[in-house]
């Protein structure tokens, strides 16, 4: 151990680590299935939206579907609490509405409109919410990791419980930000959970194109850090190892990486045609449909009927129906505050256009 | 402390420490981080003492990872912390562009004003030690060009001991710039000097016949040159911009109205720099004041070689402002 490592966490062996009685009793059981389905369904519902108006042009700008991988947000957030960070990529409208960001906020963001989270500066891909610690969207594959490592370092050294929690994907696992990282954060014994949500491509470039080594668990176990793969199709699952890996990292055993394997639905963004895929490797993934699995899977239970699922289904849309509303009733940013929050009081001539 | 009212030696190099040490003491929040600024004590010797004074947790090494510290940097300070950065040199910073750039510069705006980044960034610019060319560029003008940070260029030995508690006062980030050629300079360091004034240039000396315009590292090149025009008849006033982002205007637009005449001396390349838009700005807002063209003095268009004479030969001196100076005078 280096002079330089700080010691305000104890650092213990992650298997020594459990979350607490009363969290396990509230995070388990018929209660806790039919949250979990419900918050996939509104993120699968609020950006099926998404499509019809990004179609009509009521929306523009990049816009990046997270169909087919709720369970990811769902799951990691669900082990998170309220005093813990969020550090989110472009594909992040589940991240955001899973963080509890409000359909409306977001809806309103997407329109460019003064009511959304981020004042219409933002847009689909930088959604911002302070008051839940959601440091947003990075647009830049990676720019997000450096940025967590720091938010983590600050809770570290200023003493608190907090647990930074950046998602990302595997393009960015080729990046030297996520290398430098994830170095950085396991010689700190950083309060960082890194996210991995391996969808198997970069943009249109298949795994095994990008990585010698595709088993990017081990890669990132290479650093020194418990690693695990999980299966990302699959929300208790996913729950289940962030839990761990968060008590872990609350327990002070530093960073912990999860790849979580999933896969998108739908296109990269609302440009790509999507040529790049096999049409029946994509129909056998949705085959997998995490919302599909847990839906049976309580029904087998008997925790589930169609009507519950149909009382569910009609509250989210009337909640999404409210919020292009919303939207499209909101005010526009005026453009005389264009040059507004480029510094926090405004200076010199040089900000002038 | 230098809190005595009796001027005392010292050099650049100590006054930034001293200033280092004061914010140190002064706010818990306040923790130096990069390359060797600790067991090391700074390449350039800026932190020299600081980790047995503050311990490792404050004074920080980090891996060669700019990208990281420097992104670690914004994070810890969007999560209340006021990190000083130091990143070695400009060169470098390079890498850590992305950071500064796409998430520094940018998260106050593209949160709707949620996100401020209190972030100090100091590193090591300029040429002349024969260092060669990935060490020597004076890439200022870069970070001058990106809206929502600060960059600044103390160039004296007040404005070295006085720039950092303003700097780590702003909610913005804040990009300081220390040519290496002034860390040995030495002298007697004004007991009357306060807080730098960051928007502000400074006439750091009078003149009614040319407006020698300059920062950094060019400062006491820009002075001699003064010295050696003054030996000619010619009455040459020197204006450190001090602050390159944002550019007080005022300052050189009422130095121009006095002389009539301007020299901007850069030391980075003359495409695209920020001689380029000082003499804009020139153009732009004192055009009927001036009787001659505006001149620069920069660095020649090449990497900046190895060889004494060939750097010398690359790099602004006080011969060639001089020249200028006549030129646009005569």
């Amino acid at each position: 151990m280096t002079a330089s490592r700080p010691t305000t966490r104890p650092r213990k062996e992650p298997s020594s680590a459990k979350p607490g009685r009363k969290a396990a009793a509230r995070r388990s059981g018929a209660g806790h299935r039919t949250d979990l389905l419900e918050a996939m369904l509104r993120i699968r519902r609020f950006e099926e939206r998404c499509v019809e108006l990004y179609s009509a042009a009521r929306i523009r700008g990049f816009v990046h579907l997270y169909i087919g991988e709720e369970a990811v947000a769902v799951g990691v957030t669900g082990a998170l609490e309220p005093g813990d960070a969020v550090v989110s990529t472009y594909r992040e409208h589940g991240h955001a509405l899973a963080r509890g960001l409000t359909p409306e906020s977001v809806m309103a963001e997407m329109h460019g409109k003064a009511t959304g989270c981020s004042g219409g500066r933002g847009g689909s891909m930088h959604l911002f919410d302070a008051s839940r610690r959601f440091y947003g969207g990075s647009a830049i594959v990676a720019g997000g990791l450096p940025l967590a490592a720091g938010l983590a370092l600050a809770d570290l050294m200023r003493g608190l419980p907090g647990v930074t929690c950046c998602f990302f994907g595997d393009g960015a696992f080729a990046e030297g930000e996520f290398h430098e990282t994830a170095n950085l954060a396991a010689l700190w014994n950083l309060p960082l959970l890194l996210v991995c949500e391996n969808n198997l491509y970069a943009m249109g470039t298949a795994l095994a194109r990008e990585h010698a080594q595709t088993d990017l668990a081990m890669r990132a176990a290479s650093y020194g850090m418990p690693a695990w793969a999980v299966d990302g199709m699959d929300v208790e699952a996913v729950e289940q190892a962030a839990r761990r890996a968060v008590g872990g990292i609350r327990a002070g055993a530093g960073p912990h990486f999860l790849e979580l394997r999933t896969y998108r639905f739908r296109a990269h963004s609302m440009y790509d045609p999507d040529r790049y895929r096999d049409k029946a490797e994509v129909e056998r993934w949705k085959s997998r449909d995490p919302i599909a699995r847990l839906t049976e899977r309580m029904r087998d239970g008997g925790e589930l009927d169609d009507e519950a699922l149909a009382r569910t289904e009609q509250r989210l849309a009337e909640e999404i129906d409210h919020a292009v509303t919303a939207a499209e009733r909101a005010p526009e940013e005026p453009v005389g505050d264009l040059l507004r929050h480029v510094t926090s009081a405004p200076y010199g001539e040089v900000s002038r256009p | 402390m230098s809190t005595g009212t009796r001027a005392r030696g010292t050099t650049y190099r100590e006054a930034m420490r001293e200033a280092l040490r004061e914010a140190l003491r002064s706010d818990e929040r306040v923790f130096l981080m990069g390359e060797d600024v600790g067991r090391y004590g700074g390449c350039f010797g800026v932190s020299l003492g600081l980790l047995e004074e503050f311990g490792p947790d404050r004074v920080r090494d980090t891996p060669l990872s700019e990208s990281a510290f420097v992104g670690a940097g914004i994070g810890a300070a969007l999560a209340g912390m006021r990190p000083v950065v130091e990143i070695m040199t400009v060169n470098f910073s390079l890498l850590a562009l992305d950071q500064i750039l796409n998430n520094a510069a940018t998260l106050l705006h593209m949160s709707g004003g949620q996100l401020p980044v209190p972030l100090v960034i100091r590193m090591t610019t300029g040429a002349g030690r024969q260092l060669a060319a990935q060490h020597s560029h004076s890439l200022e003008s870069f970070y001058a060009h990106i809206p929502g940070i600060r960059v600044l260029a103390p160039a004296t030995l007040e404005d070295a001991r006085h720039v950092l508690a303003p700097a780590l006062a702003d909610p913005d980030p804040v990009v300081i710039f220390e040519h290496g050629s002034l860390y040995n300079a030495a002298g007697e360091l004004d007991p009357a000097a306060g807080p730098v004034e960051l928007d502000r240039a400074a006439v750091r000396r009078p003149g009614t016949d040319v407006s020698l315009i300059t920062y950094g590292g060019s400062l006491p090149k820009a002075l001699a040159a003064a010295d050696e025009l003054a030996a000619d008849g010619v009455d040459a006033e020197v204006v450190d911009l001090r602050s390159l982002r944002p550019l007080d205007g005022a300052t050189i637009a009422a130095s121009v109205a006095r002389t009539h005449r301007a020299v901007v001396v850069d030391e980075a390349w003359r495409t695209g720099s920020l001689a380029a838009e000082v003499s804009a700005r020139i153009a732009e807002e004192s055009f009927y004041e001036l009787d001659a063209p505006v001149e620069r003095v920069c660095s020649a268009e090449v990497p900046i070689p190895y060889a004494r004479q060939l750097e010398e030969a690359a790099l602004p001196q006080t011969a060639d402002i001089v020249a200028a100076a006549h030129r646009a005078v005569d």
